[in-house]
């Protein structure tokens, strides 16, 4: 796309685009991070995952700042417009994504010292796989303008949906099994319940990125896992 | 939005060729102009917008060497065949310029003298009919004890109103605005865009406009063109969040050339 007349409202667009990949880059590394806190019960790194969070929101601030600012500025219109209304929207789902890694850091914290059979974290590292690599994914398909790339992110979340309701199953066998797993097993269900919303997230930026590309909303509806949530007699 | 009301199409341009000498300015446009609709007529300097514009209303009759080909229907008859009466064309196809023209005399004669051209009325009536055009311009309340005082007298921005006051007064269908804020202030500019909001009820309009977000504001639908061309012709609100074509884009964004 050719370059604007006025050049600093390119440097405009640009610096909130860079806010949105710096803040991209800290979510990721947030929810990787909770997730091998989890595994290793490594307390320290939990501790530095919920300390990362403050950046994160800090950052949100900044792109709601410079996007009204720009507005006010610019009167944008057509696809810088949207490329704006977007960032906002974007950055309001990464600075969530932040707030669910945190809480999954937070949970590390408190299973501290708890009995942690690893195979039973390994369906929450399995589910926390997905949702990095939409994560990732979905932030390629921003920086690259990629609207295939995004629309297939956006297929695909049943996924993680499907994933989670088995985990579910699995950590409700578990408690069954033993009630000395409950409190862990608890634990571990919050922490699938923050991935899998995570990954709703990246969900959401994927129809962000459509509208941004192409100015239309995604009509359909995205193809769901069934919504009710396991019948619990079964 | 409209799109439910009856539209009706008032004006038909078809397949319009318009000749500064041998200098073609505009390349077969085709557009409708829908009755009680504000259409806006953007694109850069040099883009044919202006015109368009003037040939809705055989303004270029006044200059040798200037002709237009195709058709123009205004309610189905075709306003470019020659030994049309121009001046009952151009009363019922009035016309606002960019820098407001009073006349030098007095802002009620301002008014009444267009309709003496037209139509001859006792006094009290004529009374009438210049409040009337001078309320339904947004400015009665400031001129209502100076009607005997020049129209030079007045701000850039009421002389514009004084203007439009003097367009309506003659009771037109159709009333082009040529760019008729670019000389203003916002306020006075505000007052117009409102002005024209509440005259689309009861007119069809067409501006022209250097200013895309006044265009984005008061119309609801968009014509872009560029060298001569119509590039692009859709609602108002989809011409400037998702235009369709590439150079809509690059024009309303601020990315041309």
């Amino acid at each position: 796309m050719p370059d604007h007349t006025v050049k600093s409202y390119d440097d405009d667009l640009m610096e909130i685009g860079r806010k949105i990949a710096e803040m991209g880059g800290i979510a990721e590394s947030m929810l990787s991070n909770s997730i091998t806190a989890l595994v290793k019960g490594d307390t320290v790194l939990a501790q530095r995952v919920i300390a990362t969070d403050p950046r994160l929101d800090a950052l949100e601030r900044e792109v709601e700042e410079k996007a009204t600012l720009t507005i006010a500025k610019r009167q944008p219109m057509a696809i810088d417009l949207r490329a704006i209304v977007s960032a906002i929207r974007i950055a309001s789902d990464l600075e969530r994504i932040g707030d669910l890694a945190k809480n999954v850091g937070k949970r590390v914290v408190a299973i501290d010292g708890q009995f942690a059979p690893q195979k039973i974290v390994g369906g929450v590292v399995h589910i926390s796989d997905l949702a990095l690599d939409r994560m990732k994914r979905v932030l390629d398909a921003y920086a690259q303008s990629d609207d295939a790339a995004a629309m297939d992110v956006w297929r695909h979340d049943e996924e993680i949906d499907n994933l989670y309701n088995s985990l579910f199953r699995e950590l409700l066998t578990y408690m069954m099994e033993d009630p000395r797993n409950i409190g862990f097993c608890a634990h571990l269900l919050f922490c699938a319940k923050n991935i899998e919303r995570i990954g709703d997230h990246a969900t959401n930026i994927a129809e962000t990125i459509h509208y941004l590309i192409t100015g239309e909303a995604i009509s359909v509806d995205r193809p769901r896992a069934s919504d009710a949530i396991i019948p619990l007699s079964t | 939005m409209t799109e439910n009301k009856n539209i009706v199409e008032k004006i038909s341009i078809k397949k319009l060729d318009f000749y500064y000498g041998n200098s073609r300015a505009l390349k077969q446009v085709t557009l409708p102009l829908y009755q009680n609709m504000v259409t806006a007529f953007i694109g850069p300097s040099g883009c044919g917008k202006s015109t368009l514009l003037r040939v809705l209303n055989r303004m270029y009759d006044l200059y040798p060497n200037q002709h237009a080909e195709g058709e123009v229907l205004f309610e189905g008859e075709n306003i470019l065949v020659p030994g049309l009466d121009l001046n009952l064309l151009r009363a019922r196809i009035g016309m606002v310029f960019q820098k407001p023209t009073p006349f030098p005399m007095t802002i009620y004669e301002n008014i009444s003298f267009g309709i003496k051209l037209y139509e001859s009325l006792p006094k009290s009536e004529m009374d009438g009919r210049v409040e009337d055009s001078l309320r339904r311009a947004a400015i009665w309340d400031e001129v209502k004890d100076k009607l005997g005082q020049s129209g030079l007298s007045l701000s850039g921005g009421q002389q514009q109103r004084l203007c439009i006051a003097r367009t309506v007064a003659i009771r037109p269908d159709v009333i082009l605005f040529d760019e008729p804020c670019s000389a203003l202030d916002p306020i006075s500019t505000a007052k117009i865009e409102e002005l024209i909001d509440e005259l689309k009820s009861e007119y069809t309009i067409v501006i022209v406009t250097h200013n895309m977000q006044q265009a984005a504001r008061v119309s609801e639908k968009t014509a872009f063109m560029y060298l001569g061309e119509l590039i692009e012709f859709d609602d108002t609100s989809k011409m400037f969040t998702s235009p369709g074509d590439k150079r809509t884009q690059d024009y309303i964004t601020g990315r041309f050339g």
